[in-house]
C-alpha cells in the first residue's frame, strides 16, 4: 500500500499545499446521502443512548425544514445534501480504538506526515492530543498524566458513556440543535469531535489540542466539540485541520461550544488550514462553522484566536455570550484568502451581564481574486450597565483583483455602554515592497514580512508552540500572490 | 565598479535623466551635487532598480555585468546598497526581525551561510553599538514612530550589516543635527575600504566635510554638468548651483 498518491489535481495547485496527500486506508463508511436511517447508522455506530439519538432524529426533521443561510458574502453553487457521505471511518478491529496497538499504522503515520506524533515517545511536549480522522477520533494522548489532575479530555462519542450527565447536561445548550442550518445538520450527523472537562479550581496542566484530518472523497466532516470550564479554572485549547488536495469541494460543518462558569477562562485558538482549493477555485473545503461560548459565571472569561487560511469558504462567527457579571470576551483573528478564495467571519459579542467586556482584533488579508469580509456583531442589552467593546478591523489588500469588507452591527440598549470601532483598509506600499527588496528579500519575502508585522498583535495571542507554525503558514498561503 | 553610460531615463513617460554618464572605482567615494529637482533621487531608484523607473537609453554596469532587468533584491544580492532619503516605515516587524531577516536573505543569495540566533544578536549589538543604537530601539518596529537621525542610523547599520561593496546615499543628511551627522559619517567611514565604493547623493556640502569624496559631480537638468575633485564642493557653496552650471 502505498503511503501517499498523487491525484491530478496536485499538479495544478503546485507544491504549495503540502497537506493534500491521501492516506490509503480501508474505510466503512455509512450510504451515500442523508436520511433518518444514516442518522441511526451513525448513533448505533457510536453505540449511543436512546435520548441522544432521539436529540439527532429531532434535529434532522427541523433541517428538513430550513434553508441555508444567504446572507453572508459568499458564492457558491448549490450543495447537493445528497451526493456525500456522512460518515467514514477508518476500518478496524474494533468500534472504538482502546489503545495505539489497534490503531492502523498507516494513520499513524499519516498523522506523523502532519507533524502530529501520537505515540508515546515522539509526542509533542506539553500538548495532549486528540487526533479525529474523518468521522472518528484515532488518539489521544497524554491522557493519563491530565487524569491525575481531574481534567477529562476525550472523543465526545466516548464521554457520552463516560460522562453521559454532565454531556446531557451541555450538549446543544450553548449552540441548540435549531440554531442554524450548518448547526442543526451537524446536531443531526456529527460524528465525533473532542468533549473537554475541566474541574473547579483546576488550572490545566498542559495545552489541549485536537487535529481534525479529512481523508476520504465525497465525505463531509461534522464534529463536535465541548469544553467545559468549571469554576475558578483555565484551559487552553487548540485546534488544527488539514485535508488532502480534491477536486470537488467538501463540506466541513463543525460546532464548538464552549462554557465558562465562574471565574474561569477558556482559551480557544484555532489555526485553520483545510485545503482552499486550486487557483482557478476548484477543490477546496466549504468550511462552514458554528463556534459559540457563554461566559456564565462572575468574572469569567472566554478568548478565541483565530487564524484562518485554508478552505475555499470560510463562514463562521465565534462569539461570547456574556452572561456573569464582569465576565469578558475576545476575538482575535487573521483571515487570509488567496486565488479564489472567500471568507466571510467575524464575531458576536453579547453583552448580558453588568460591566460585561469585548475585545475585538481583526486582520483580514485579500490577494488574488479573492473576498474576504469581517462581518460582526457587538450587542448590549439593557442589564448589562457599564459594557464596553473595543473593536479594531484592519484589511490590507494585495494586487488589484481582492476585495475587503467590513460590515460591523452595532446594537446597544443602555445608555452607559462604551462601543468604539476603529477601522482601516490598506494596500502594502510599492514603496513598502521596494524597501524591503533592495534590501535582499525577493517579492514573496517582503510580502511575507509585511503581512507578518500586520498579523503580528493577533499572531502574539497565539500559544508560544503554535506561533512559528502559524507565522509560516501566513508566508505560505501568500504564496504566488505576488508577480 | 559602477559604469553608468549615457543613461536616459522617463518617469511615467516623462524623461528625467537625459544621459549621465559615471565610473566609479573601488575605494572612490563619489559626490553627486544638485538641485532640487535635478534627478539626484531618480539616480538613486534607478541604481538600486525601482520599478517605474524606466531605462530607455544607455546602461548600468557593476563589476562588468549589466544591472538592467535586475530586480532589487538581485542587485543587493550583488552588493549594492541603497540608504533612502526617506526610510519607510514597517508597522509590526521589529528593527532586529528585519534586521536578520535580510541580513540572512542577501547571507544567502551570496552563497554564505545563514547566521543563527545568537551569532547574529552578537554581531548586530556590536554594531548597533557603533552608531548609537540602543537594544530598545531594535525591538521597536522598523522605523516607526523613529525621529529623523534614528531613522538615518538603522538604514546605516543595515548597511553595515548586508555588507555592501557599493553604497549609495540618498540625502543622508537631510533632517540631522550636527552630533548626528557625525555619527552616520563615522559609520560610512568605518564601513569604507580600497574594495568598496560610495556615492554620497547630497543637496549641501556639509556633509561632505565628514565623508571626504575623491570626486565631485554636479548635476542639473538630468546631466552630469561639471566634474571634478573635492574643491568643486567647495566652490558650490561659495557660488551655488547657478554659479557652477553656467
Amino acid at each position: 500500500m502505498s503511503e501517499t498518491k498523487a491525484t491530478d489535481i496536485r499538479d495544478q495547485a503546485g507544491e504549495r499545499y503540502k497537506y493534500g496527500f491521501v492516506t490509503e486506508i480501508e474505510t466503512e463508511r455509512a450510504p451515500k446521502g442523508l436520511s433518518e436511517e444514516v442518522v441511526r447508522f451513525i448513533s448505533a455506530k457510536k453505540g449511543e443512548p436512546e435520548w441522544l439519538l432521539d436529540w439527532r432524529l429531532a434535529a434532522f426533521r427541523r433541517w428538513q425544514a430550513m434553508s441555508e443561510p444567504k446572507w453572508a458574502r459568499v458564492h457558491y453553487p448549490p450543495i447537493d445534501f445528497q451526493n456525500a457521505y456522512y460518515y467514514a471511518a477508518p476500518k478496524g478491529k474494533k468500534a472504538r480504538y482502546e489503545s495505539l496497538d489497534d490503531v492502523d499504522p498507516e494513520l499513524l503515520k499519516t498523522y506523523e506526515k502532519l507533524g502530529i506524533p501520537l505515540q508515546e515517545q515522539k509526542m509533542l511536549a506539553g500538548v495532549a492530543v486528540d487526533a479525529v480522522f474523518d468521522s472518528v477520533s484515532i488518539a489521544t494522548t497524554f491522557r493519563e498524566k491530565l487524569a491525575e489532575a481531574g481534567v477529562i479530555f476525550c472523543p465526545i462519542s466516548e464521554a457520552v458513556h463516560k460522562c453521559p450527565e454532565i454531556v446531557k447536561q451541555y450538549l446543544g445548550s450553548v449552540v441548540p440543535p435549531t440554531d442554524n442550518f450548518y448547526a442543526t445538520l451537524n446536531s443531526a450527523v456529527y460524528s465525533d469531535g473532542s468533549f473537554v472537562y475541566i474541574p473547579p479550581g483546576v488550572r490545566c496542566p498542559m495545552e489541549l489540542s485536537t487535529y481534525f484530518r479529512i481523508n476520504e472523497a465525497e465525505t463531509g466532516q461534522f464534529e463536535r466539540t465541548l469544553i467545559i470550564a468549571d469554576k475558578g479554572s483555565y484551559v487552553s485549547y487548540l485546534e488544527g485541520c488539514t485535508a488532502p488536495m480534491r477536486s470537488e469541494h467538501q463540506l466541513h460543518a463543525a460546532v464548538v461550544e464552549l462554557v465558562a462558569l465562574e471565574d474561569a477562562e477558556i482559551k480557544y485558538s484555532t489555526v485553520q488550514n483545510w485545503y482552499p482549493g486550486d487557483a482557478e477555485g476548484r477543490g477546496g473545503i466549504y468550511n462552514f462553522v458554528t463556534k459559540r461560548g457563554q461566559c456564565r459565571g462572575a468574572r469569567s472569561k472566554i478568548s478565541w484566536t483565530q487564524v484562518e487560511t485554508g478552505s475555499a469558504i470560510t463562514w463562521k462567527y465565534p462569539s461570547c455570550v456574556l452572561m456573569g457579571e464582569g465576565s469578558v470576551g475576545e476575538f482575535y483573528s487573521i483571515a487570509i484568502v488567496n486565488n479564489r478564495q472567500q471568507a466571510d467571519t467575524g464575531t458576536k459579542m453579547v453583552h448580558l451581564g453588568k460591566g460585561t467586556r469585548s475585545r475585538i482584533i481583526s486582520k483580514g488579508i485579500s490577494a488574488g481574486h479573492a473576498d474576504n469580509t469581517y462581518r460582526g456583531l457587538v450587542s448590549v442589552h439593557p442589564k448589562a450597565s457599564g459594557a464596553r467593546n473595543f473593536t479594531q478591523c484592519d484589511s490590507l489588500l494585495i494586487g488589484p483583483d481582492c476585495g475587503a469588507h467590513t460590515v460591523p452591527y452595532i446594537e446597544s440598549r443602555n445608555p452607559s455602554a462604551q462601543i468604539e470601532h476603529e477601522a482601516t483598509t490598506s494596500k502594502i506600499s510599492e514603496d513598502e515592497l521596494f524597501y524591503c527588496m533592495s534590501r535582499g528579500l525577493d517579492a514573496e519575502s517582503a510580502v511575507a514580512l509585511i503581512v507578518n508585522g500586520f498579523v503580528r498583535d493577533v499572531l502574539q495571542q497565539l500559544p508560544m508552540e503554535f506561533a512559528v507554525e502559524a507565522q509560516k503558514l501566513v508566508a505560505i498561503s501568500l504564496e504566488g500572490a505576488v508577480g | 565598479m559602477l559604469e553608468i553610460e549615457n543613461l536616459h531615463v522617463a518617469v511615467g513617460g516623462k524623461a528625467i535623466l537625459n544621459g549621465i554618464g559615471l565610473r566609479l572605482n573601488a575605494g572612490e567615494i563619489h559626490a553627486v551635487m544638485g538641485p532640487n529637482g535635478s534627478g539626484k533621487s531618480t539616480l538613486s531608484y534607478v541604481l538600486a532598480g525601482r520599478d517605474g523607473y524606466e531605462v530607455t537609453e544607455g546602461d548600468i554596469r557593476f563589476e562588468g555585468e549589466s544591472l538592467l532587468g535586475l530586480a532589487p533584491d538581485a542587485r543587493a544580492a550583488k552588493g549594492l546598497f541603497l540608504a533612502l532619503q526617506y526610510p519607510i516605515e514597517i508597522p509590526g516587524v521589529t528593527t532586529m526581525n528585519f534586521l536578520r531577516t535580510t541580513t540572512n536573505a542577501v547571507r544567502k543569495a551570496r552563497g554564505m551561510a545563514e547566521l543563527d540566533a545568537p551569532s547574529f544578536l552578537r554581531l548586530v549589538r556590536e554594531r548597533a553599538k557603533k552608531l548609537n543604537v540602543p537594544d530598545e530601539m531594535l525591538k521597536r518596529a522598523l522605523n516607526v514612530g523613529f525621529s529623523g537621525g534614528e531613522k538615518k542610523r538603522a538604514e546605516i547599520l543595515q548597511m553595515s550589516l548586508l555588507e555592501p561593496k557599493l553604497a549609495i546615499l540618498d540625502e543622508t543628511d537631510s533632517g540631522l543635527d550636527i552630533d548626528a551627522l557625525k555619527l552616520v559619517a563615522e559609520g560610512v567611514n568605518a564601513w569604507m575600504g580600497p574594495e568598496r565604493a560610495a556615492l554620497v547623493i547630497t543637496h549641501y556640502q556639509r556633509l561632505l566635510k565628514h565623508i571626504v569624496p575623491s570626486h565631485v559631480h554636479v548635476l542639473a537638468g538630468g546631466r552630469i554638468v561639471r566634474s571634478g575633485g573635492p574643491e568643486l564642493a567647495e566652490e558650490l557653496e561659495r557660488v551655488g548651483y547657478d554659479g557652477v552650471a553656467a
